[in-house]
């Protein structure tokens, strides 16, 4: 079996715990307005890497990864689900510690068997949930954000350790009471481990004028650390609120 | 052979050192490692920020100047040639300038009195035509001495600059005396021990016992001279010092004898945190040190090693981007039974640049090592952080070739201190050395017959067995001729600069490396794998010599971790070393090389013409074994796993990688983006608010 690779970073150090070998995936449903990898969207791109040449790229490099692993990222890897569940689970049997890194867009709740299986390989799950609201998601992604948010539930049921990111974007994802329902979804989750608030920035701006296509956020200016910081408590005051609730309940 | 135990010994365990010059025994009988963190050091005394603010103050006025504040043009600089120099003098813990005062570059014609001439001239000074007379007239330089006898073939491979920056017309350095044998045993025993060694040395009067036996003469007269520097400034340091500040400030006056005599291109101190550790945890643990007066003994120690100043001409700056001095110091490693030999003093020596502000001397290394404690790591990655001023070498690496008490000359050198040397010898470059073997010895930049005149390649496009058939062959020439070059070189540097105070701190037998070095690997692998794995085509000038390439499709580049190119780089390396290997070596010097050029490789890059691998004239080599700027795609790791990939034992003087990295891209810059979430913590918060 072949996956269709973008490339491949032996140095990833933000993208999951330690240093990590990251694979990016080429092909991704989604069109996110501040995607910073426009060059990852066509599923036809890429080039053909087997599992073999991939892992054998970090066996190569293993004394760096030592405290890291691999990480599947893109594009969007589910796009490739078997190939990601053979890379995932020939990783495990080696010991490698495995991170997936996606936008949850690919589940589908209704035939959940094959990303069980993907699932029961994975060590950590980073979701990224672009929005909490199904209407605003639509109008920043181009997609639905119901089967996003089952798939989290999926992976807490699962018990496979969560970390979820969130981008905050001026005029989007920047409105307090959203990034309060956001937390009190995800304080939902029963193997949340990490939330990665990210502020926004113009990084990718220059790939979008190599490859010709107008970047959809114009001039929007990048988020201070201070915006980002606010938003990261206003997501945690909607965690503690759903466990409040939860410990009520009991 | 050595006296009673010195009484200025009282609180140390005894053992070899007690009897015989044994340094690295008595760190190990003695320091106390540590494994804590870095919140016991201490800021900057009063005294300190009022010495700093001088010294910016002068710098300043220096660089307004024009880069020179005052040169000595009367005298001769030796051990002994200056009254004292202060900064202030009752503030100052750590004593002694080159020259009578701060900032004052000295006069020191030894090696070349052109090049002092000329040093002087840039920055509107003139050496006293005296000076000049005596030592054009009556006293020959190092630098009169090689172009005595260097052969046309050697002045023509330098003006083309396919042998370059040769220490010919400047000191060779990267001789790093053993200075804490000073303050362990005062100089007085040191003068014993050479006049024992004279003693008992060989009396067959052949050509190197001569030698050998004047230069033992000079060494002790040396080490008089610096019992003289140290009465100068109102010490007597021919007996062992008898606390820390004696102790640091002995250490200091070997170096600064050193640097007084020698204009060498790298000037380094050696590994003398540890040492001094044991002086310092001595004082503090008789309550007659604090820990704030211990950093400012460090402090005011780093500071003077911050003013090292020489005079140089615009060139030789060009050469090396700036004026460096190179007094590297190396701290940290781990011993050979697997002990740590990290003290508080390494954090001290560290601390210098938050007490100091950054600054790329003195050139502070750490000797890394996986056994290092955590704490110290984590206080390393916070200071280069902070600073970008500390530079790493591989511990595990070197400890199995030099032990436990080597230290790094220059930037990557390493060697025994006070029991091994090198002979510093620059570097081929062996990009250039490539385009003579297309070309049949002809430099493509001065369209003369440089190299033997071999048949060049014909045909439109190269190809790669005939060329690889090309090199070899040139290489062999390049070999023999560098090598031969550096012989007369070093036999003229012993004859005419001999480093007496250095070697003064060294044992008898020293173990001589004779340095060779290359540049431009990366370009050479590349081109070499374009040649491989794509097409090459020629494009000749008038003259039929190839000044250009066409590039045809695309081809592995080395630094992306694929063994196809990087296969190309190893053996390079190692096929120039073997060539190097056969060749005869002045004293019996054992052959290196080194793949360090961190600097130069601007340079280089204006003297090399277009290369094979699409590079253009004047674009500049990689520095050391760096792949070629951008051409490393796929991140960090697979481009030092490239470089990792160069054997050391056949690049033992060295193989360097300048890497730079901006910190986010090492992680998120504070705990708030990326905060591990401890949901039962806050889950029991919550039940606690709740009740």
């Amino acid at each position: 079996m072949q996956g269709h690779i973008h490339s491949t970073e032996s140095f990833g150090t933000v993208d999951g715990p330690g240093v990590r070998f990251v694979i990016f995936f080429q092909g991704c449903p989604m069109r996110c307005l501040y995607c910073h990898n426009p060059d990852t969207w066509q599923v036809s791109g890429g080039h053909p890497e087997t599992v073999e040449s991939l892992l054998a790229m970090y066996e190569h490099n293993r004394a760096f990864y030592q405290n890291g692993g691999i990480t599947a990222t893109g594009g969007e890897p589910m796009l490739q689900l078997p190939f990601l569940t053979e890379l995932f689970r020939e990783a495990k049997a080696r010991g490698i510690h495995t991170c997936l890194d996606t936008s949850g867009i690919c589940y589908r709740p209704d035939a959940p068997e094959e990303t069980e299986a993907l699932l029961a390989v994975t060590d950590l799950v980073m979701l990224d949930i672009k929005h909490i609201d199904a209407e605003q998601h639509r109008r920043l992604t181009g997609c639905p954000n119901t089967n996003i948010l089952a798939f989290a539930e999926k992976i807490s049921a699962c018990g496979v350790p969560l970390w979820i990111r969130h981008v905050i974007v001026p005029g989007w994802t920047d409105m307090p009471d959203e990034q309060e329902a956001l937390g009190y979804f995800i304080g939902g989750l029963k193997t949340l481990k990490g939330l990665d608030v990210l502020p926004y920035h113009t990084f990718g701006k220059q790939k979008y004028e190599a490859l010709g296509i107008p970047y959809p956020l114009g001039d929007t200016a990048p988020v201070s650390q201070e915006t980002a910081a606010a938003a990261h408590q206003a997501i945690m005051a909607g965690i503690r609120r759903r466990l409040r609730e939860e410990s009520n309940t009991k | 052979m050595l006296k009673e135990f010195a009484p200025e010994w009282d609180g140390f365990h005894a053992g070899r050192w007690s009897d015989s010059i044994n340094v690295r025994d008595f760190i190990h009988k003695n320091y106390t490692p540590y494994d804590g963190d870095e919140s016991f050091l201490s800021g900057p005394t009063e005294a300190t920020t009022k010495l700093w603010e001088q010294v910016m103050e002068l710098s300043r006025q220096e660089r307004e100047a024009g880069g020179v504040l005052d040169m000595d043009t009367k005298i001769v600089s030796t051990i002994t040639s200056h009254g004292p120099g202060y900064l202030q003098k009752d503030l100052e813990k750590i004593v002694g300038f080159q020259t009578d005062k701060p900032f004052k570059r000295a006069l020191q014609p030894f090696g070349g009195i052109r090049m002092a001439q000329q040093a002087c001239r840039e920055y509107g000074y003139e050496v006293d035509p005296k000076i000049v007379e005596i030592f054009t007239k009556y006293r020959k330089t190092h630098n009169q001495g090689v172009f005595d006898a260097y052969t046309p073939e050697m002045r023509l491979a330098r003006k083309s600059a396919i042998l370059t920056g040769l220490p010919d017309a400047y000191g060779r350095g990267r001789i790093i005396g053993d200075y804490r044998r000073i303050a362990l045993y005062g100089v007085d025993r040191l003068i014993e021990d050479k006049e024992h060694q004279k003693a008992t040395h060989f009396v067959r009067m052949t050509s190197e016992n001569i030698q050998l036996r004047e230069e033992l003469s000079e060494q002790i007269r040396a080490l008089g001279e610096l019992i003289e520097l140290g009465r100068i400034y109102g010490f007597d340091i021919s007996r062992p010092a008898q606390n820390a500040q004696e102790a640091v400030q002995w250490l200091y006056f070997g170096y600064l004898a050193a640097v007084k005599e020698q204009n060498g291109a790298a000037m380094s101190l050696g590994r003398t945190s540890t040492f001094l550790d044991i002086y310092i945890q001595r004082d503090l643990d008789r309550g007659i040190l604090t820990e704030e007066q211990a950093q400012e003994l460090i402090d005011h120690f780093i500071m003077k090693l911050r003013l090292v100043k020489f005079a140089r001409t615009p060139e030789y700056n060009a050469l090396f981007s700036g004026d460096p001095t190179w007094v590297t110091e190396s701290i940290g490693g781990v011993s050979v039974e697997g002990q740590h030999m990290v003290t508080k003093n390494s954090f001290r020596y560290l601390n210098t640049l938050n007490n100091l502000g950054t600054a790329p001397e003195p050139n502070m290394t750490v000797l890394w090592s996986k056994r290092l404690p955590q704490n110290f790591k984590r206080f390393c990655a916070k200071m280069s952080i902070k600073s970008s001023s500390i530079q790493y070498e591989n511990d595990d690496l070197m400890r199995v070739t030099h032990g436990d008490d080597y230290a790094i000359a220059c930037c990557v050198s390493s060697m025994r201190v006070g029991k091994e040397m090198q002979f510093f010898g620059a570097r081929a470059n062996l990009a250039k050395c490539l385009l003579y073997a297309i070309n049949g010895g002809v430099d493509e930049v001065m369209k003369v017959q440089v190299g033997p005149k071999y048949r060049p390649v014909a045909g439109d496009y190269l190809d790669y067995d005939d060329v690889m058939d090309k090199y070899d062959q040139m290489m062999e020439w390049l070999a023999g001729l560098y090598v031969n070059t550096l012989n007369v070189i070093h036999y003229m540097h012993d004859k005419y600069s001999y480093e007496k105070l250095q070697m003064a701190l060294h044992d008898r037998d020293v173990k001589r490396y004779f340095a060779t070095g290359i540049a431009g690997l990366s370009v050479v692998a590349d081109s070499l794998s374009a040649i491989k794995y794509a097409k090459v085509k020629c494009i000749r000038d008038e003259n039929g010599i190839v000044t250009d390439y066409e590039v045809e499709g695309d081809f592995p580049k080395y630094g992306n971790d694929d063994d196809r190119v990087d296969r190309i780089a190893v053996d390079i390396v190692k096929t120039f070393m073997d060539k190097i290997r056969k060749h005869h070596t002045y004293r019996g010097g054992v052959p290196t090389m080194s793949i360090l050029t961190i600097t130069s490789n601007v340079v280089y890059g204006k003297k090399t013409g277009n290369t094979p691998d699409g590079r253009k004239h004047g674009v500049p080599l990689a520095p050391g074994a760096n792949p070629m700027h951008g051409r490393d795609t796929h991140g960090a790791v697979a481009s030092l796993s490239s470089v990792s990939k160069l054997p050391f034992r056949h690049a033992q003087d060295g193989i360097s990688n300048t890497f730079s990295i901006i910190p986010d891209a090492l992680g998120k810059e504070t705990k708030v983006f990326s905060g591990d979430l401890d949901l039962d913590a806050l889950r029991q918060e919550a039940e606690r608010e709740e009740k």
